[in-house]
């Protein structure tokens, strides 16, 4: 397994890579409050992207509802706490599956009846607002007033219930991208990785060497829609507050997919080149405008927009690909 | 010898049109057979129907022992029929070898040992040397062997080829017959290839269906069947053979 992951990397690559992980454990002793909460973001970002990343960038399948499973995961996890007093991590085995059934029952939905390409994308889209309109009137999550977790001041960090510092969530984040990071190189070096990418590449072509495309695409949302569902558990119990409004909203859905795409889809580290692009840079122009006294409200949207567009059109490969060539890194999909 | 694949009384409309009407045939185990016939004879839909793009509207087909008509395509490629596109459909951000590797992935599910499996047909299929470059980036030529190599790699008991030889020069030509010659001899696998390049299907076919509006208008040997009124009037008219 440890072959497989390190499989075409070059010296070089490996060595750039241990340094940024140093560099990323060690972030929290330098960083200050403020700053570590613009890292909790950028990792947030690139967890989830990579989650995204599995059905867009290598089955080929253009999800616009992903906060879905952001959302499903988040209420499922900060309900059963905050009804029962069960731990995040139990409530992720609820949490996860329910989302995996969500992203099954589109899947199901689109894939027997073949809808495909952007007419996929508005049927993501779709549910996310079914979600979005049936949590406002659920009363067992306090529908659209909102869902609050207790809340009083931490001073140690409780692991198990995730009640403590931002620094705790900083790690939390950390190691969830790099499992996925791990965890997507290894699914893509697989024969289920091969498969995706056929599919991406051409689904007829793909029938035609056998690949069975509905199970394959059908695992794609799966997969991807548990592991998103981890990221709404973390977001739940980071901000302690919940409200339909706000967590399936299509905003979030779209705020999802901009760092795969500006960083590379389909690649393993576009997701999180693109989130520190976005993100880091979106917040640095903000602090450097507010360090100035100007104060422009959607500042940060203003270049987001710009940031999407440059990519567009200077590397529609996204940043990732053209980064790695420029620092004679090699490697295939990495 | 027995029959691999037969083919019987099948028939396909589309809508008023009937595209193939009533067709039968046997292509006996580890045989080349070709069906020719003009443009709009039916043979890219009798060969859709084999390869499970289309059901027929009647009539059966039966590979292998077991009936297979109406089974969709990724389902028939198990059962053993790998099949070539008219227009070529490689994975064009994939390398050449990954393209044949996912072929070969079907029967295989370790990705080393399909990857062994995948170089020993690019070897075969003289990509060996091309194998690192993005399938998008061949020319029509290494295209067309492409996509031999990937349906190759996944094992089939038949090989259908949709109009290897269109769009190759004579040499490109006969290269892919030497190949495929040699993939029939050495291997014993059976191929049924549609094919308007009549100097290709000479070189290659032991038996010959020859299709005119969706019927058959002769069956047989090639020799018998390029001296066959029927055929002359109706396809190859005053080519020279």
């Amino acid at each position: 397994m440890i072959a497989r992951l390190t499989e075409g990397l070059t010296p070089r690559a490996l060595a750039l890579l241990g340094l940024l992980l140093a560099a990323a454990l060690a972030a929290p002793l330098f960083a200050g409050d403020y700053l570590l909460t613009v890292l909790i973001l950028i990792f947030y970002f690139a967890y989830t992207g990579q989650a995204w990343n599995i059905m867009m960038g290598f089955a080929g399948q253009l999800s616009l509802g992903h906060a879905l499973y952001v959302g499903l995961g988040a209420y499922a996890a900060a309900s059963l706490f905050v009804h029962f007093g069960i731990a995040p991590w139990l409530g992720l085995i609820v949490a996860a599956p329910l989302a995996a059934l969500a992203g099954a029952f589109i899947g199901y939905l689109a894939f027997r009846f073949r809808v495909g390409g952007v007419y996929f994308a508005i049927l993501t889209i779709a549910v996310c607002e079914f979600a979005r309109v049936g949590f406002d009137h659920l009363g067992w999550t306090n529908g659209s007033s909102g869902l609050f977790l207790p809340v009083k001041q931490f001073s140690g960090n409780d692991l198990w219930h995730l009640r403590g510092q931002p620094v705790m969530f900083y790690y939390l984040l950390l190691t969830a991208t790099i499992a996925a990071l791990v965890g997507c190189r290894l699914l893509l070096t697989s024969r289920i990785g091969y498969f995706w990418l056929a599919i991406r590449e051409d689904e007829e072509a793909a029938r035609a060497v056998g690949i069975d495309t509905f199970r394959y695409k059908m695992l794609a949302v799966v997969i991807s829609a548990a592991m998103t569902s981890f990221a709404g558990v973390i977001y739940a119990f980071y901000y302690n507050n919940l409200f339909p409004e706000q967590v399936f909203h299509i905003s979030r859905s779209v705020e999802i997919i901009l760092a795969p795409i500006v960083g590379g889809v389909g690649t393993l580290f576009g997701p999180i080149v693109g989130a520190f692009i976005l993100t880091g840079l979106a917040e640095t122009l903000t602090s450097a405008l507010n360090a100035v006294g100007v104060d422009i409200p959607g500042a940060k949207q203003v270049f987001y927009g710009v940031c999407l567009l440059s990519v567009i059109v200077v590397l529609p490969d996204g940043v990732w690909p053209w980064l790695s060539q420029r620092l004679g890194l090699k490697g295939r999909g990495s | 010898m027995s029959a691999l694949l037969s083919v019987d009384n099948v028939s396909k409309r589309f809508r008023g049109l009937v595209a193939v009407d009533r067709l039968g045939f046997e292509v006996p185990e580890g045989c080349i057979y070709a069906v020719i016939g003009p443009n709009g004879a039916g043979k890219t839909t009798l060969f859709n129907m084999i390869a499970g793009v289309y059901s027929p509207d009647g009539g059966s087909i039966i590979f292998d022992g077991e009936r297979i008509e109406g089974l969709p395509p990724d389902r028939i490629c198990r059962r053993g029929i790998g099949r070539t596109f008219q227009i070529v459909r490689p994975f064009p951000a994939l390398t050449v070898e990954d393209n044949v590797v996912v072929g070969a992935l079907l029967h295989r599910h370790d990705v080393t040992e399909a990857r062994t499996n995948a170089r020993e047909v690019l070897r075969r299929l003289d990509l060996y040397d091309k194998r690192g470059q993005r399938a998008s980036s061949l020319t029509l030529p290494d295209r067309k062997r492409l996509e031999v190599a990937r349906a190759l790699a996944t094992g089939p008991k038949l090989l259908l080829l949709d109009e290897v030889m269109a769009g190759l020069r004579p040499t490109e030509t006969d290269r892919m017959v030497s190949i495929l010659k040699a993939l029939n001899v050495e291997t014993g696998l059976t191929i049924l290839l549609i094919e308007h390049v009549m100097r290709a299907v000479m070189a290659l076919a032991s038996q010959i269906l020859v299709m005119h509006h969706g019927a058959e208008i002769a069956q047989g040997m090639p020799a018998d069947i390029v001296r066959d009124p029927a055929v002359i009037h109706s396809y190859l008219g005053a080519e020279d053979i």
